[in-house]
């Protein structure tokens, strides 16, 4: 099954040709990667996605973004972004208890029964690896925890308003290499229930999480394929290049 | 020779940087000095709880509560009527507003700030004072109400420019954050904007509050001047600031009464002082 179906995509900002005439499928129930040097264009590949694009003022985009068959231009922005949760590279607890920041999505969306919220708040946090951590102290301020278990506390909020894809924004770019395993660990376990589009700028991570990985350059798709292949036999000089190390 | 020029700039620099310091210490020696000199007749707690301000009577009256309540009024209702509107002010040209409105609200704001308080005074005198008067059926329109509403539009600015500085400096990924939650545009404004930028916020309430009691001379024009504890808005009050300013001229330097208004002027600059710390506490706190 497909969820994102991608065709001629080109986004402007102001003069800046940030994507260039972009077309894939991101398929349900997979970790698509997307690795390529910064200005790539792969944040804004993947802020257009949950149609963050739409904050900047110079936004400007041609193409089809179809989300399970619907237009998400056409779409309401919020639903969007209900559907298509986001974790971004920097960990970004909200100054509340751990309790509060799984719930306050959950609450945003008018979910206030006790009882309810509670459920939702233990299984967020079991899928993203947290609960066994975590649920002695779920009224402390969530600034207690580590930078991995922070991260994997936006997970779990990202979780608990129950999306369907979840957008990785280099998840690891600021943890240390075991907090990076577990982050990593509940992407693998996610990618069951969730469709995973994972940016980043570690090769590796991309090799060892992703199902596909695609390349981007100068705002252009340049290789699309499985990891296997990508990283074994790229069809594209280019992309052997970029992962070998010889640029980016 | 390069070294003894750069010795005699930095010197000079420090010597200029003292000079304020001893300017705002001679200053407030003089105003204690002064000031002080009334308790040696009247109690401290007969001074600020006293019901009666007759200063040229025989022997002179010298309580400031009506003075007081006065100042407080007036602030209170400027308060209440300059925040809200402050605050939605700022929300609206930090959030919401088009590029170009935002150019033209931030350029009126500053326009508001620059009318010279004596000429609101006057606008409200001849516009405000009748209409409160024919609103509310009252015998004058020279009340606390008209002064509160007159000195909200002096508030403003500060409050707005201050609150909207404030909700800028919410990092920009906060924002992002919310909304990725599927969180409408008011939504994370409201639980997320506005919270993050509280302190900020209160600061900016803070300062305004504090042009407010210090304002003198439109309240002195548009308040009624009259020392009595009020009861209502709807009745002439006198402030702190009015009183020293209409009476300054009239006393005898050396006599009670002027030794009263120093006080006066002791009890501003208190209130000044702890709204300028707090509001600064406000302010670095959020760093």
């Amino acid at each position: 099954m497909v969820a994102f179906k991608i065709r001629d995509l080109n986004i402007w900002f102001n003069d800046v040709h940030a994507l260039k005439q972009v077309s894939l499928d991101v398929e349900a129930n997979e970790i698509l990667s997307i690795i390529g040097p910064s200005n790539s264009g792969k944040t804004t590949f993947l802020r257009m996605l949950n149609r963050l694009n739409d904050l900047e003022p110079s936004f400007r985009m041609e193409g089809e973004v179809k989300f399970e068959k619907e237009d998400i231009i056409r779409m309401d922005a919020e639903t969007v972004r209900r559907k298509v949760g986001m974790v971004f590279a920097l960990p970004l607890p909200l100054p509340l208890s751990i309790f509060d920041n799984v719930a306050y999505g959950v609450r945003m969306q008018g979910i206030r029964h006790k009882g309810k919220l509670t459920a939702q708040v233990e299984e967020a946090l079991k899928q993203a690896y947290l609960w066994e951590e975590v649920k002695d102290r779920l009224s402390e301020s969530a600034f207690k925890l580590s930078g991995g278990q922070q991260q994997r506390l936006c997970i779990a909020r990202t979780l608990a308003v129950a999306p369907q894809v979840i957008l990785f924004d280099e998840p690891c770019s600021g943890l240390d290499p075991i907090s990076t395993a577990k982050v990593e660990e509940a992407m693998l376990k996610l990618k069951q229930k969730y469709t995973i589009v994972l940016v980043t700028n570690n090769v590796k991570q991309a090799a060892r999480v992703g199902d596909r990985t695609a390349f981007f350059l100068s705002g252009e798709l340049i290789e699309l394929d499985q990891t296997d292949k990508i990283f074994t036999a790229p069809a594209d000089k280019r992309t052997d290049g970029y992962i070998r190390g010889k640029f980016g | 020779m390069r070294k003894f020029k750069e010795f005699i700039i930095e010197k000079l620099i420090l010597l200029c940087g003292l000079a304020s310091i001893f300017f705002v210490a001679l200053i407030f020696l003089f105003l204690l000095k002064e000031g002080l000199a009334v308790f040696k007749t009247v109690g401290l707690f007969s001074f600020l709880g006293g019901k009666s301000w007759y200063p040229i009577s025989e022997p002179p009256h010298l309580g400031i509560l009506p003075l007081i309540l006065g100042s407080l009024w007036v602030t209170l209702g400027a308060a209440i009527i300059s925040v809200p509107i402050g605050v939605a002010c700022a929300v609206y040209i930090a959030e919401i507003s088009p590029g170009k409105i935002k150019e033209v609200l931030k350029a009126g704001i500053e326009l508001l700030a620059a009318i010279p308080s004596v000429v609101l005074g006057f606008i409200g005198m001849v516009t405000l004072v009748p209409l409160v008067k024919s609103i509310f059926h009252l015998p004058t329109g020279l009340t606390a109400l008209s002064g509160s509403i007159m000195l909200a539009f002096m508030a403003m600015p500060t409050i707005v420019s201050i609150a909207e500085d404030a909700l800028y400096s919410v990092p920009k990924i906060y924002k992002e954050g919310a909304l990725a939650l599927g969180a409408t545009h008011w939504q994370t404004i409201w639980r997320v904007i506005l919270p993050a930028a509280s302190k900020g916020i209160l600061a900016a309430v803070m300062l305004g509050i504090g042009r407010v009691i210090g304002e003198t001379m439109a309240v002195m024009m548009i308040t009624g001047n009259a020392a009595v504890i009020p009861q209502s808005i709807l009745v002439p009050v006198r402030t702190l600031t009015a009183t020293i300013a209409a009476e300054m001229g009239e006393a005898v330097v050396g006599g009670e009464h002027y030794f009263a208004l120093f006080a006066i002027g002791i009890i501003l600059f208190v209130i000044s002082f702890i709204i300028n710390v707090t509001a600064d506490l406000f302010l670095h706190k959020r760093q």
